[in-house]
């Protein structure tokens, strides 16, 4: 029934080459085929924001993507965060603010924080509200994910 | 361990669990795979109402990578599921493993395919031809009630499966004439639990042993096992339910699912791993829900505002099945039960209705019927503050339970213990600066809750009434192996709330050992020999209790072994941070060389000082641990857009000792934030078709990051109750509060137009209906 694809697709450094199925999603291609579950599946339809990784530095849900469309990008996962400083600080102040309980959904709300991170704006603390306003969280109450956010986002360096 | 001092509980301890959920190690239930596994989806019923006239699954068969079509009869040797319940006039209901003939709710499970991918899985389904025959959906509530031909089960004839009053006192002596009535009828939405993990449940099998492991994101897993028996004839040392990572619960993971034991019968049949991972249509049709009230309520005052009676009738709505284990019972009676909350009322009178319906069971979710309970008992006071002309804080101090007046029994048989009802009251309206916050301005209005709760309950009482299960005791093993580390062993099982750190520092205090050098092993049958799980705010203050026993029972045999081995009498020996000392001497002994002397050192020790260092000790506080907190809210109302938005939010609770304030501050936090989802944002609306409006998350709003303000909180830790530890459950608090609180508030705001709401919800549709057909009437 499903046709196969070729895909060449770069995922936190790692070159693949492969066939897939045409209709397979990017959520579930990262997850397994290339065994990434960091990644997880909330909604599958694009609210939750669980599911968001980095696609040529910029965050999109991959439950609303094929697989395909990765061809020729550079996709981030947060099982890249641990191994740069930068990512690594964002991990570390997540714990010390106690910015996650169940950690189903902070993958999404990682990859947000980084992305403004790397922007060239500065944010208030109602700016990172709403940046943070599309990804669902049902343990924490958001209070110590913003903590934590704002404390990030505060030495950012604006060139 | 000193008495006086703890090194660890009361501290932030950063948790152990953070760095594998932080780093994408964690592993939840839906990143487990097995080679050769095979994968399910269901076909599931698209109407509320009706019976299956035929299933044609030629086609379906015919796909490509099928590897099974199970129906009904394919399943039939797994009994129906019945929740029991020793409650009078209960009518239990029977849930076939797949819909017999009749369906009951929409998204009720019709047919199990079995493929190579969820992807062929679902093509197959689509291929599935199915004749159903429609009948009038069972929707409203009350009609429900009254039906007396239309039934959910036509063989109890009846949809009202439960029905029980609770009377105290005798109106009758008391002259009417002369009260203040406040009668309203209110309205608690149907709601889900929504955990951002769907439901999932893999099922793998060891064909050299013939064991099975269900990996299950569930909360309780213990029970899962024990119902794997009663309907599987599975035994025990056959099967492993280990919740791994656990992604949220709320309630609406710890009951008993049909595709939790389809999975496990797949698998033992077809001798192959299987997997099942929800869909969020699927977790939001068929994942238990919550709420769903009617309640008719009376509050009687003489002029100067003392409550004299309360009287009410509760109308339960528990969907199609009595929800496994629970019972239908557990909802709608615990709003009975909490409905008087901290005050003293002589008189009181509620008939609670349990009644089925056409929508998925209602289950236990965060804070069960006390939710309701607080929204109408809080709204009643505050609607006759404003009638007699008296500040609401001021009513409440007048008729709230004292200290000095505990114990105090309250109408539904409740008892009120060591709880700092009115303390937590006035802290609460000290940290908001009440009176300097109420206002006199229009759309704008501050709102107060203030409730009991019944937390980490022992055997005495069960968690829904006439239950037959010990939800009441928590078993723990410690033991210290022998390279001298040490793991603790409990039947809890944490999805979120820290377990591993918490009892960790729980452990560390009592043995005298770091906390990080604890292995706090959960979630996993096969490590316990009972054990139920994690819900009704149990796990610190049950699992905290065994934690603190067996590690005093180690202690004591660890001084003893080291009393022979420094040949000095145990009184001189302290255990801190890892090392047993001799104290004022530089004599001391690690952990892993006092096991090797224990476990291989032959000559040392005697006998009986040589068994193996493993410690057993269960924990059941009996009774369980009353509490309270209350709420303060203010909210502001856009006149344009009727978007209501809360400005300020403070709770006061008491939960006893506090172990790890940072994580207890986050359950407050999460709690309040399901409870304004509650007041403001969440209901699963079903038409009178019996179809669902609000099936994708685009429809059912949770509250987001812009929706719920930073909280401030307080910790009394005066009220230590008579348990083990003088942990109070808190996991549920936040929930309980919010509501009543923001309808508060909210009716506060609506104070120029003489409007107030008795329905939550109260979104802003329902709010822009309110004033408009208000506007009419009086136009």
């Amino acid at each position: 029934m499903s046709n196969e694809i070729q895909l060449k697709t770069t995922v936190n450094g790692i070159e693949y080459d492969l066939t897939v199925p045409a209709r397979l999603l990017a959520s579930d291609f990262l997850r397994d085929n290339l065994n990434l579950t960091g990644t997880h599946v909330g909604c599958e339809h694009g609210i939750c924001g669980s599911c968001t990784i980095k696609i040529d530095g910029l965050t999109a849900r991959s439950c609303l993507k094929f697989a395909v469309q990765l061809d020729g990008k550079k996709v981030e996962t947060v099982e890249s965060f641990k191994k740069k400083p930068e990512t690594r600080n964002i991990l570390e102040k997540f714990k010390a603010h106690h910015s996650l309980q169940c950690g189903f959904c902070t993958p999404g709300f990682l990859m947000i924080i980084d992305e403004l991170l790397k922007s060239k704006i500065k944010f208030s603390e109602n700016e990172i509200r709403e940046a943070l306003s599309g990804n669902l969280c049902r343990c924490t109450g958001y209070e110590n994910i913003i903590k934590a956010a704002n404390e990030i986002l505060a030495h950012k360096e604006i060139k | 361990m000193n008495k006086s001092k703890t090194k660890y509980v009361g501290k932030n301890i950063l948790r152990f669990e953070d760095e594998r959920l932080l780093n994408g190690n964690g592993q939840y239930t839906a990143d487990i795979n097995f080679p050769g596994m095979y994968h399910v989806a269901f076909l599931r019923s698209e109407i509320s109402h009706g019976e299956i006239i035929s299933i044609d699954l030629e086609e379906a068969k015919k796909l490509e990578n099928v590897y099974g079509i199970f129906l009904y009869d394919d399943l039939k040797h797994i009994s129906p599921i019945i929740s029991k319940s020793n409650m009078k006039k209960y009518l239990p209901t029977k849930q076939h493993i797949l819909c017999k003939k009749k369906i009951r709710y929409l998204g009720e499970p019709i047919a199990v395919v079995v493929a190579k991918n969820r992807y062929i899985a679902e093509d197959a389904i689509s291929l599935i031809n199915i004749e159903l025959k429609e009948l009038e959906p069972i929707i409203d509530t009350i009609n429900a009630s009254n039906e007396t031909k239309n039934f959910v089960h036509p063989s109890l004839k009846t949809n009202v499966i439960l029905e029980r009053t609770f009377s105290q006192g005798d109106i009758k002596d008391v002259n009417l004439n002369e009260l203040i009535s406040i009668k309203k009828i209110f309205k608690m939405g149907r709601k889900t639990p929504l955990a951002m993990e769907p439901r999932s449940y893999v099922c793998d099998i060891n064909k050299r042993t013939n064991e099975l492991t269900l990996y299950s994101s569930t909360q309780v897993p213990g029970i899962i096992k024990d119902a794997i028996l009663t309907y599987l004839g599975i035994n025990g040392n056959q099967i492993t339910v280990i919740a791994p990572d656990v992604g949220g619960g709320f309630g609406g993971k710890a009951s008993l699912y049909m595709e939790e034991l389809i999975v496990v019968a797949i698998a033992n049949k077809l001798q192959t791993p299987v997997k099942w991972v929800s869909d969020r249509y699927e977790d939001l049709l068929t994942t238990s829900q919550g709420f769903e009230e009617i309640i008719e309520a009376e509050l009687l005052l003489d002029e100067k505002g003392n409550f004299i009676s309360l009287n009410s009738n509760v109308y339960g709505d528990i969907g199609a099945y009595s929800i496994y284990p629970w019972t239908a019972a557990l909802e709608p009676m615990q709003v009975a039960g909490f409905l008087q909350g901290p005050y003293k009322i002589k008189n009181f009178y509620s008939n609670v209705k349990c009644i089925t319906s056409n929508k998925p069971p209602t289950g236990p979710y965060r804070g069960v019927g006390r939710p309701a309970a607080v929204f109408v008992i809080e709204s009643l006071v505050d609607m006759a503050a404003r009638k007699i002309n008296m500040n609401p804080s001021q009513l409440r101090l007048n008729n709230i339970i004292r200290k000095n007046e505990q114990p105090y029994k309250i109408g539904s048989g409740i008892v009120w213990d060591k709880v700092g009802f009115e303390e937590c009251l006035k802290k609460a309206l000290s940290l908001i600066d009440y009176d300097k916050i109420k206002t006199t301005k229009k759309w704008e209005g501050v709102g107060i809750a203030t409730y009991g709760e019944l937390t980490g309950i022992g055997s005495k009482i069960s968690v829904a009434p006439g239950m037959p299960l010990n939800t009441g005791s928590e078993t723990s093993i410690l033991e210290i192996d022998s390279t001298g580390s040490i793991s603790a062993t409990f039947g809890i099982a944490s999805h979120g709330q820290g377990l591993e750190t918490t009892l960790s520092q729980v452990v560390g205090d009592h043995l005298g050992v770091t906390p990080n050098s604890i292995k706090i092993k959960q979630g996993n049958t096969s490590l316990i020999t009972h054990g139920t799980g994690t819900y009704a705010s149990r796990s610190a203050a049950l699992a905290g209790g065994a934690a603190i026993k067996v590690s005093k029972k180690a202690r004591n045999h660890i001084l003893n072994v080291a009393s022979f081995i420094l040949n000095v009498p145990k009184t001189e020996i302290d255990i801190e941070d890892n090392l047993i000392t001799q104290k004022n001497s530089n004599q001391k002994l690690s952990f892993p060389e006092l096991s090797r002397i224990v476990y291989s050192d032959m000559q040392t020790l005697p006998i009986k000082l040589r068994k193996p260092l493993i410690f057993i000790e269960s924990y059941d506080p009996i009774f369980g641990a009353s509490t309270t907190a209350t709420h303060i809210a203010t909210v502001k109302i856009n006149p344009e857009t009727f978007k209501i938005k809360i400005k300020n939010y403070v709770v006061a609770e008491d939960c006893g000792k506090v172990i790890n304030p940072m994580i207890v501050d986050g359950q407050v936090q999460g709690g309040v934030a399901q409870g304004i989802g509650a007041a403001l944002f969440e209901e699963m609306k079903y038409n009178e078709n019996g179809q669902l409006e609000t099936a994708t998350l685009a429809d059912y709003l949770i509250p987001n990051s812009l929706d719920v303000p930073e909280i401030s909180i307080s910790h009394l830790e005066n009220f230590l109750p008579n348990n083990i530890g003088k942990f109070k459950g808190m996991g549920e608090g936040g929930t309980i509060g919010a509501t009543g609180a923001i309808a508060n508030a909210v009716n506060d705001a609506l104070k120029h137009l003489n409007i107030e709401i008795t329905e939550l919800p109260i979104t802003p549709n329902k709010l822009y209906t309110l004033i408009k057909n208000k506007e009419k009437n009086e136009f």
